[in-house]
């Protein structure tokens, strides 16, 4: 447990009216808290309350517009990271920022401002590790290495410069189970020292288990201050949001219906220089289904997606079959019109172009099973006209079809993608990471209409690394685990640990993680 | 202070203004550059950028300009939209000419309507030939297609000169380096009695306005734009890249060897060493500045044309070296690109700072 | 005496191999960065005739090899100035930036033409490379010795030194260098920089050393050439060096061809061989599984920030 921090000593780091816009968005506003000395402070709000952009303040990425920012009691102006590091300000980023063609020992060099020779720097990587028991070798290259280790890059780089804070973004989004356990210890031992933490997250029970102090963020503004330990998840949750929780309506009955969406035996080669091969993948999903894949991210979850897509195709025409009938050498557009549309998790550059209108997106992938463009030649009206529906029916908000889908935000970007594909009726659809860095409103709305697609008879395919999501979406579930996936089993009675396990376990020690399977 | 702000969208205004904006750019650099070497700066500018405006009597020579310009930017500008960078459209222009001209030296001495397209069709499959090299080595190999079109080119040149000093060579043509003049048969007839202007003027406008159906109405056009701007998103909606880039290039190669033969069946009427004049290059300056659009290449290939029939104008008015034309044509391409900037910031006057710690 | 001949065609082929060394070099650094500069044939006709003008004007080849570098380095800095600091893009940049050296050089080169200059001479006294073999050592004009040098020094600083680490690493992702803290735009600017004065130099190479002579696109594609260069040697200084060379020997070639008369090869077939052989060579590495696409440095040609 973490001592009671000092309530004499300043604050380690105090914000006082900090704002901050951006062309169209306020993304801070009058932000004010304090972290004191050896505490895990969260920093707790839903994607786009502005957590990134007050963090990335503190660091010195960014510059607040008003405001003023103290460390241990002084004020201080953060111009650059390096600036914020001098301070003693450490951070791991959300998504890593390493380079993954460059060795850990690399890597760590380059978070460093002063010039170390390798032997010496190696030497004071091993103390580091080995006083946290992290396992991790400063030759490997960084692609080589799962994500658990490679945050443990960032953690070390941050460790090397003594901070007095630590910033955390999101840590855990890309975790197992078991290795969000074992970074909670390492921040409480890091905490114990005498380290801030600040933790960023969305996550409430993570939150409740690590943290002892949380500001909750709505829309740029700070909405509460809190325990987190003695508050609960529900009220939290409703401060997070600014709404009472909607919870998803499901049918009652919900039985089986024939298996439309067949994969048998599917393997394929990974992209190199840095892709997951996909190795004998095996699974169905039936009419009104909802099937969980759950994974940590670079586990082959993009692979499986491009593969039913058609965007790769498999060696074997009968290794994916829809509805009994083999596809597995037809591409993308006749897999489309057969009735299989897949959503991709990434939204710009792949499941759209953002410097296209959404009218012209809905020609991307609508024009095999609407009549969008016989004969070759683009109608326009129809095109415009389907374009409007799925922005009525889904409330995208936008100016209308003519709007780039680049100006839309990420949720409503998301309903305008799941719309166009929903609004074709497709027999089967896989989906990729539905809801990320949605906002809770849109999540809520593309959950619904996911479960409201299965009720008619349609199988879905949910990828996603949100086990939470996919705890509450599916019917059953599967994991994949390089290239792998596991049978798949009703949600129901289903435990975390068990998920948890298949997932890989702790990464790094993967002779651990493999005795479990057996 | 002023600072850059980013636009939620690209300004339509912009996108349109700035042409004119570099164009202007273009004219007030010209000026102060060539007025402080020595020149009148502004009779200079004067006579490339509006002489050839205002007098009638230049505008057929526009026209003859601007049409081989136009033919080879159309093909170019559907390849840049895909990203596929085909810069050796000179190489494929002289492969156009010389696959021309070989029918034309076969059929020399016989005559029929026949004879002037099977020229055109030789010039447009010696285009896409040239083209299709660097298209196999791209879509099969990966070798960067702006390395292998610009190598072809200057292979192609070497090969028009070995031909007009060799085998091709008139025997009537007291050993000056050149093929035989074409004969009535073969060579582009004016569209009026007595005019210079040929049919290829008129026949590039037509392609200007097929190539914009194609590329602005069809699946074929979304084909080919969706390809360049986003590759991942192109193949999740089922497009071939590999297709585009063989369409595109065997396009801009087929438009290129087009433009070339008829450049040879018609202002020169034979092929010399002084054919190649880097069309195939200031074509990518008229894609750019028409936006990599058939309409806007049309706009954008005059303005170049006036620049070449205005540059020989300033050489016996101003005495301003022939050279200073290419000096014109590279800064209009780079105050073009520089701003291209205002399409998608817009100039702002900076916010007040953070308040500063004491 | 065919000690002597091979002598004097290895000294040939070193020669033609500089300048190409010189400015692949430069853009090799350019390309570590993340930048990518295809404007090199441009930089190195801004130097030639910078160079030219400069020793023309002052008799002095030192001081317009100085000036050729600054031309280089001032040529670069309009790349740099519209794709790093407007967000042009990078290839139309330096499809421009070629097409403006080629402008530029033949209009002020056109009081140059046909004008002499006396050439760059061996570094070393006469005495010490009387010998045949010696020669091979103590021959060469300065201008190769520095090429050699500059290879181990770029080889050294990206492998060894820390700002050659993070040259590298905001060449492999500059988001997250930008996100550590480094200056992603200076960097890249820099090695935009170092790449513009390489390509000066070697460009002045032709005009200064080469050819005691004017004439306009003196560097005849050479550019381009070393832009081949650089894929194929995977973006490592030392297989650049094997690939300068070996196009060395395909130039003096061409030379050693025309000179002994050979009539059954036509002089333009000849002149086509650099030319043929750089897309052989680039189809070669491709079919050997060398492709671009992994030794590339991660972020080539992309803007930063992104779009």
């Amino acid at each position: 447990m973490t001592q009671p921090p000092d309530q004499t000593a300043p604050s380690r780091l105090a914000l006082a009216h900090v704002s901050k816009s951006f062309p169209g968005v306020k993304a801070n506003q009058d932000i004010s808290l304090s972290v004191r000395p050896g505490e895990i402070h969260a920093l707790l709000g839903e994607n786009g309350a502005g957590k990134s952009t007050l963090v990335k303040i503190i660091y010195g990425v960014q510059r607040a517009d008003e405001g003023q920012i103290s460390f241990d009691g002084r004020p201080v102006e953060i111009a650059s990271p390096k600036a914020a590091r001098k301070l003693g300000i450490g951070m791991v980023f959300q998504h890593f920022s390493l380079f993954d063609g460059m060795t850990v020992l690399e890597n760590i060099a380059l978070g460093l401002d002063e010039s170390v020779p390798a032997e010496e720097l190696k030497a004071r990587i091993k103390a580091i590790l080995d006083s946290y028991s992290l396992p991790l070798d400063p030759d490997r290259e960084v692609h080589t290495l799962s994500v658990g280790e490679r945050q443990r890059i960032e953690i070390v780089r941050c460790l090397l410069q003594k901070p007095k804070l630590l910033i955390m973004d999101e840590p855990t989004s890309v975790l197992t189970p078991q290795e969000v356990e074992r970074l909670f210890e390492t921040l409480r031992q890091i905490a114990r020292e005498g380290c801030s933490i600040l933790y960023i997250s969305h996550k409430l029970h993570e939150i409740k288990a690590l943290c002892e102090a949380a500001t909750i963020l709505r829309a740029g503004r700070v909405v509460a201050t809190c325990d987190p330990r003695t508050e609960t998840t529900q009220h939290m949750a409703e401060l997070m949001i600014g709404a009472e929780l909607k919870h998803l309506q499901r049918p009652t009955s919900s039985k089986q219906g024939a298996a439309r969406l067949s994969v048998e035996r599917l393997d394929m080669p990974g992209e190199p220089p840095f892709g997951t091969s996909l190795k004998g993948i095996s699974f169905s999903a039936h009419a009104g289904e909802i099937l969980g894949i759950a994974g940590v991210a670079g586990n082959g979850q993009a692979e499986l997606l491009l593969a039913l897509s058609g965007e790769h195709l498999a060696g074997r025409a009968d290794a994916i079959q829809l509805d009994g009938r083999p596809i597995g050498l037809a591409d993308a557009g006749a897999r489309r019109a057969a009735g299989l549309a897949c959503v991709p998790e990434e939204r710009n550059g792949h499941a759209a172009v953002p410097d296209f209108s959404l009218a012209e997106n809905v020609v991307l992938t609508a024009r095999h099973r609407l009549p969008l463009a016989p004969s070759g030649l683009i109608r326009q009206g129809p095109v415009e006209r389907y374009a409007g529906e799925v922005i009525a029916r889904f409330d995208v908000r936008t100016t209308g079809p003519a709007a780039l889908a680049g100006s839309l935000s990420g949720g409503n970007l998301q309903k305008f993608i799941m719309g166009r594909e929903i609004g074709q009726r497709p027999d089967v659809l896989v989906v990729a990471q539905p809801t990320w860095g949605v906002d809770a409103g849109a999540a809520a709305a593309i959950r619904q209409a996911l479960v409201d697609l299965a009720a008619q008879g349609s199988a879905i395919v949910v990828i996603s690394q949100d086990l939470d999501e996919l705890l509450e979406l599916s019917d059953r579930l599967c994991v994949i685990n390089e290239g792998r996936l596991s049978p798949a089993r009703p949600v129901a009675g289903l435990k975390l640990e068990e998920i948890g396990l298949l997932m890989g376990g702790v990464h790094g020690e993967s002779h651990q993680a493999e005795s479990a399977h057996a | 202070m002023l600072e850059w702000r980013r636009r939620r969208e690209p300004s339509k205004t912009m996108l349109y203004l700035s042409p004119l904006i570099a164009i202007g750019l273009t004219m007030l650099t010209g000026m102060l550059v060539f007025g402080a070497i020595g020149f009148d700066g502004l009779r200079a500018v004067t006579a490339i950028f509006i002489t050839p405006l205002i007098e009638p009597q230049r505008w057929a020579d526009l026209g003859v300009k601007a049409a081989p310009l136009i033919m080879i930017a159309l093909g170019l500008a559907i390849g840049f939209r895909a990203n596929v960078w085909n810069i050796g459209a000179e190489g494929q222009y002289v492969m156009g000419a010389i696959a021309g001209t070989g029918v034309a030296l076969l059929t020399h001495d016989m005559t029929g309507w026949w004879i002037l397209p099977a020229m055109a069709l030789a010039g447009i499959l010696g285009g896409a030939a040239w083209a299709a090299l660097p298209a196999l080595l791209k879509v099969r190999l990966q070798v960067s297609e702006i390395l292998t079109s610009l190598m072809l080119t200057y292979v192609a040149v070497q090969f028009l000169y070995y031909l007009v000093r060799g085998p091709w060579k008139d025997p009537d043509g007291f050993n000056f380096p050149q093929t035989k003049m074409f004969s009535g048969s073969q060579t582009l007839p004016a569209v009026a009695e007595g005019s210079l202007v040929h049919f290829g003027v008129p026949l590039a406008i037509l392609l200007a306005l097929i190539a914009w159906f194609v590329m602005s109405k069809t699946v074929a056009g979304y084909a080919v734009r969706v390809v360049g701007r986003a590759p991942a998103a192109a193949r999740h909606g089922g497009f071939d890249a590999s297709r585009v880039t063989w369409a595109t290039l065997l396009a801009g190669g087929g438009l290129a060897g087009l433009a070339g033969l008829f450049e040879a069946a018609g202002p020169f009427g034979q092929l010399t060493p002084q054919f190649p004049v880097g069309y195939g290059f200031t074509a990518i300056i008229v894609a750019f500045l028409g936006r990599l659009s058939p309409p806007g290449i049309v706009f954008g290939a005059l303005v170049l044309a006036v620049t070449y029939v205005g540059g020989e104008i300033a050489q016996s008015t101003v005495r301003l070296p022939s050279a200073a034309t290419g000096m014109f044509q590279a800064l209009l391409l780079f105050f073009l690109l520089a701003t291209d900037v205002l399409v998608r910031y817009r100039l702002a006057w900076k916010a007040r700072p953070a308040r500063s710690a004491p | 005496m065919t000690a002597a001949i091979l002598v004097s065609i290895f000294m040939t082929l070193a020669a033609a191999a500089t300048p190409i060394l010189l400015a692949a070099l430069g853009e090799l650094v350019t390309e570590k960065a993340g930048v990518l500069n295809l404007g090199v044939e441009g930089m190195m006709l801004c130097g030639a005739v910078a160079g030219f003008a400069v020793t023309y004007s002052t008799g002095s080849v030192p001081l317009g090899l100085l000036a050729a570098t600054l031309a280089g380095v001032a040529a670069a800095m309009i790349f740099a100035l519209l794709t790093l600091g407007l967000g042009s893009n990078q290839v139309a940049t330096g499809l421009a930036l070629t097409i403006f050296g080629i402008g530029a050089s033949s209009l002020i080169g056109a009081g140059f033409v046909g004008r002499t200059i006396t050439r760059l001479g061996p570094l070393f006294p006469a005495d010490y490379a009387a010998h045949p073999w010696l020669r091979l050592v103590f021959g060469h004009d300065a201008i190769v010795y520095l090429s050699l040098a500059l290879v181990l020094a770029v080889s050294l600083f990206l492998r060894r030194t820390k700002a050659g680490l993070i040259l590298r690493a905001v060449g492999e992702n500059a988001d997250s260098a930008h996100a550590i803290g480094y200056r992603v735009l200076a960097i890249r600017t820099a090695a935009t920089a170092f790449g513009g004065a390489l390509a000066g130099l070697g460009g002045a190479y032709f005009s200064l050393a080469l050819t005691p002579m004017w004439a306009d696109r003196l560097t005849a594609g050479r550019g381009w050439i070393a832009l081949a260069l650089v894929v194929f040697a995977a973006w490592k200084p030392g297989r650049l060096l094997a690939g300068a060379y070996l196009f060395g020997a395909v130039a003096t070639f061409e030379l050693q061809a025309k000179a002994a008369g050979w009539s059954f090869i036509a002089p333009e077939v000849l002149a086509m061989t650099p030319y043929l052989a750089t897309i052989v060579v680039l189809t070669m590495m491709s079919l050997g599984g060398r492709t671009g696409g992994r030794d590339a440095p991660a972020c080539l040609g992309k803007p930063f920030p992104a779009s």
